[in-house]
């Protein structure tokens, strides 16, 4: 009984016959590595099934918005791929204060790959006039307040107009930049989007890309 | 003809072999206290929850569309719907309750060290499943918190170097947390993590009765066979498989009936306590059933404030002590790798706080309270003076295990009792 032998095959039956070892090792090597290819094979159903369903895909193409009735200073929300999307105007006023604040900010100059190559600018957007942004936190992915007419001064002193997360305190300025001292990492997401005529912004494709 | 029939069934299922080896003929240390309830509870409580989960699961509806109405259907409509869904929800708490004060109890007797390595191990395991388990558990009433709490945990995958994103879009099933990632947290919740549970629980039985339990002096009731005199082994009917191996002390009782009766009465206890959250206070103050959770999931309106349920704030706390996102991720596992690397980061041979430094007390007790604290703070609105103490805290969680590895290599220690003691 203390004797427990794992291999199965020292037993007295088998000393009374030949054995070829290379053959039987062959013959294992062999199984195992076609058996191997069948667990991979029969794995591939099961990990692919957790990917987005063509529904799932439908749901995520791109959408269009008209901007043409946003007031300045206004902030519409548009759903694309059921994440909130953010199209502020901005005010010359406010377009000319953002250069005035670069020094609060974590990155000021867009050098994180947080946006397509087009809004690499200081405005983060294509015409310096609407902002386009994806509006969830870049820390836990909570959808941010958008604070104006001085409610912003609150949580940056002489910023008025900014983005506040609830969750947990992070601050992003009128062009999604984030502020230094606060949990989300990065700037807010720009999505790829372009302009099909001056009212109107396609979300999800820009233009040139396929 | 009963005999005869018991018989008939021994000579092909070994039903007795196992109750006697198990429980009639198992011999447990006589001075377990009450910190050994709490795996009896844990036990109990798991019955609790698959049973009423499997009846849950009769009247929801797994959808974006349906989950929360069908768990208001439940509420309303289903004939004591109501108690069996604050059966599961309270009993969900209490699961968490029950086996951290069952972790503690392993920690201030020397339960993970040697040979209960492997035992801790599958304990750790088993605390894993049981959390994932209750964070999709949580997201099924797909309320405010559902949605927003699954979000947030998700997106610590995106933390993860190259891979993230997609990693993140691949459990989702969708670019964001949608029906898919419900059905399938559902899929998981009701049949894929029980089925882990209940087979870990039984290994994590299985290597317990192999090594035997531990007790409150750490003393070995197991000697070495021949060892003893007839007179210092026990007079109780021991099964062979252990008397075959080892000299059995006359410090111990047969688990049946002895140590089950005193887990009853424990239990009945326990299930005052159970009783009153679920019939008079189920929502615990917004603590067991978060209140955000009343108002159904909305993807494009953050609740005001995010708080995981309260068995996971000491842990978020850490994650969002650290001001670097995969950081953060790193520092939250690695305080539960920490705790699952416990029996070798104590280099002690004593396994009782009893007998060992004063140290060593002050550490446990400091690092119970730094739990607790850090759960208070995870579990909070966000100021800035307790982001500074969740710092604090978190050095002060890892410093648990730094001094332990430290103190325990040359260790002064008390002489351990020969024999069990009180």
């Amino acid at each position: 009984m203390s004797n427990v032998s794992l291999d199965a095959n020292d037993s007295s039956v088998a000393e009374s016959q030949p054995q070829d070892n290379n053959r039987r090792r062959f013959l294992t090597v062999a199984t195992s590595v076609v058996g191997g290819v069948g667990v991979v094979g029969v794995a591939i159903p099961f990990i692919g099934s957790w990917n987005p369903s063509v529904k799932a895909r439908a749901a995520g193409a791109d959408v269009e918005a008209d901007i043409s009735k946003i007031e300045p200073g206004q902030l519409i929300r548009v759903v694309w791929r059921s994440k909130p999307v953010w199209i502020a105007r901005r005010t010359p006023e406010l377009i000319e204060s953002l250069s005035k604040i670069d020094d609060l900010l974590k990155d000021p100059n867009s050098e994180e790959d947080q946006q397509p190559e087009f809004a690499r600018n200081p405005y983060r957007s294509l015409k310096e006039e609407y902002l386009v942004l994806v509006g969830i936190c870049t820390h836990l992915g909570c959808s941010p307040q958008h604070l104006k007419d001085g409610a912003f001064e609150e949580y940056v002193e002489g910023v008025p107009e900014g983005f506040h997360c609830p969750c947990h305190g992070s601050k992003f300025d009128m062009a999604g930049r984030v502020f230094n001292n606060v949990p989300a990492p990065l700037n807010l997401v720009v999505p790829p989007y372009m302009y099909v005529d001056d009212n109107t912004i396609l979300i999800g494709s820009e233009e040139g890309a396929a | 003809m009963f005999k005869n029939l018991m018989e008939w069934i021994e000579y092909r299922l070994p039903i007795m072999r196992v109750a006697n080896m198990h429980a009639v003929q198992y011999p447990a240390p006589r001075n377990m206290n009450f910190w050994y309830v709490f795996g009896f509870l844990a036990t109990i409580v798991l019955v609790n929850q698959i049973v009423t989960g499997i009846w849950l699961t009769m009247s929801f509806e797994p959808s974006a569309e349906r989950a929360f109405a069908s768990v208001e259907f439940i509420m309303r409509d289903v004939e004591y719907g109501w108690i069996l869904r604050y059966m599961h929800s309270t009993g969900a708490s209490a699961f968490f309750i029950v086996v951290y004060l069952h972790m503690f109890r392993g920690m201030i007797y020397g339960s993970y060290q040697k040979p209960r390595e492997l035992l801790w191990l599958f304990g750790m395991f088993i605390y894993l499943a049981l959390m994932a388990e209750a964070f999709m558990g949580y997201v099924l009433p797909w309320g405010q918190m559902s949605y927003w709490g699954a979000q947030v945990i998700v997106s610590l995958f995106s933390a993860i170097p190259v891979i993230g994103p997609d990693l993140v879009v691949w459990i989702q099933g969708d670019y964001v947390i949608s029906g898919a990632t419900l059905n399938r947290f559902f899929a998981l919740h009701v049949i894929a993590l029980p089925l882990v549970i209940v087979i870990l629980v039984f290994l994590h039985i299985v290597a317990l009765h192999e090594v035997g339990s531990n007790n409150p002096d750490g003393t070995d009731v197991k000697r070495k066979k021949g060892s003893l005199s007839e007179d210092e082994k026990t007079k109780f009917k021991i099964h062979e498989y252990y008397t075959s191996k080892y000299d059995i002390i006359d410090d111990i009782v047969p688990f049946f009936p002895h140590i089950v009766l005193k887990d009853l009465v424990a239990f009945s206890l326990f299930l005052i306590a159970f009783c009153y959250v679920m019939f008079f206070n189920p929502g615990m103050g917004g603590y067991f059933l978060e209140h955000p959770n009343f108002e159904i999931a909305n993807g494009l309106k953050t609740p005001e404030h995010i708080f995981p349920v309260w068995y996971f704030t000491p842990f978020y706390a850490i994650l969002k002590a650290v001001p670097h996102k995969l950081g953060g991720v790193i520092c939250m596992f690695a305080a539960i790798v920490a705790l699952a690397l416990l029996p070798w980061i104590d280099r002690g041979r004593v396994k009782s706080w009893r007998y060992r430094c004063g140290l060593h007390t002050w550490n446990l007790i400091i690092f119970a309270g730094v739990f607790i604290f850090l759960g208070y703070l995870g579990g909070t609105p966000q100021e800035a003076w307790k982001i500074i103490a969740s710092q604090i805290l978190t050095i002060m969680y890892f410093g648990f295990f730094f001094l332990l590895w430290i103190y325990s290599k040359n260790e002064k220690t008390k002489p351990v009792p020969a024999r069990i003691t009180g």
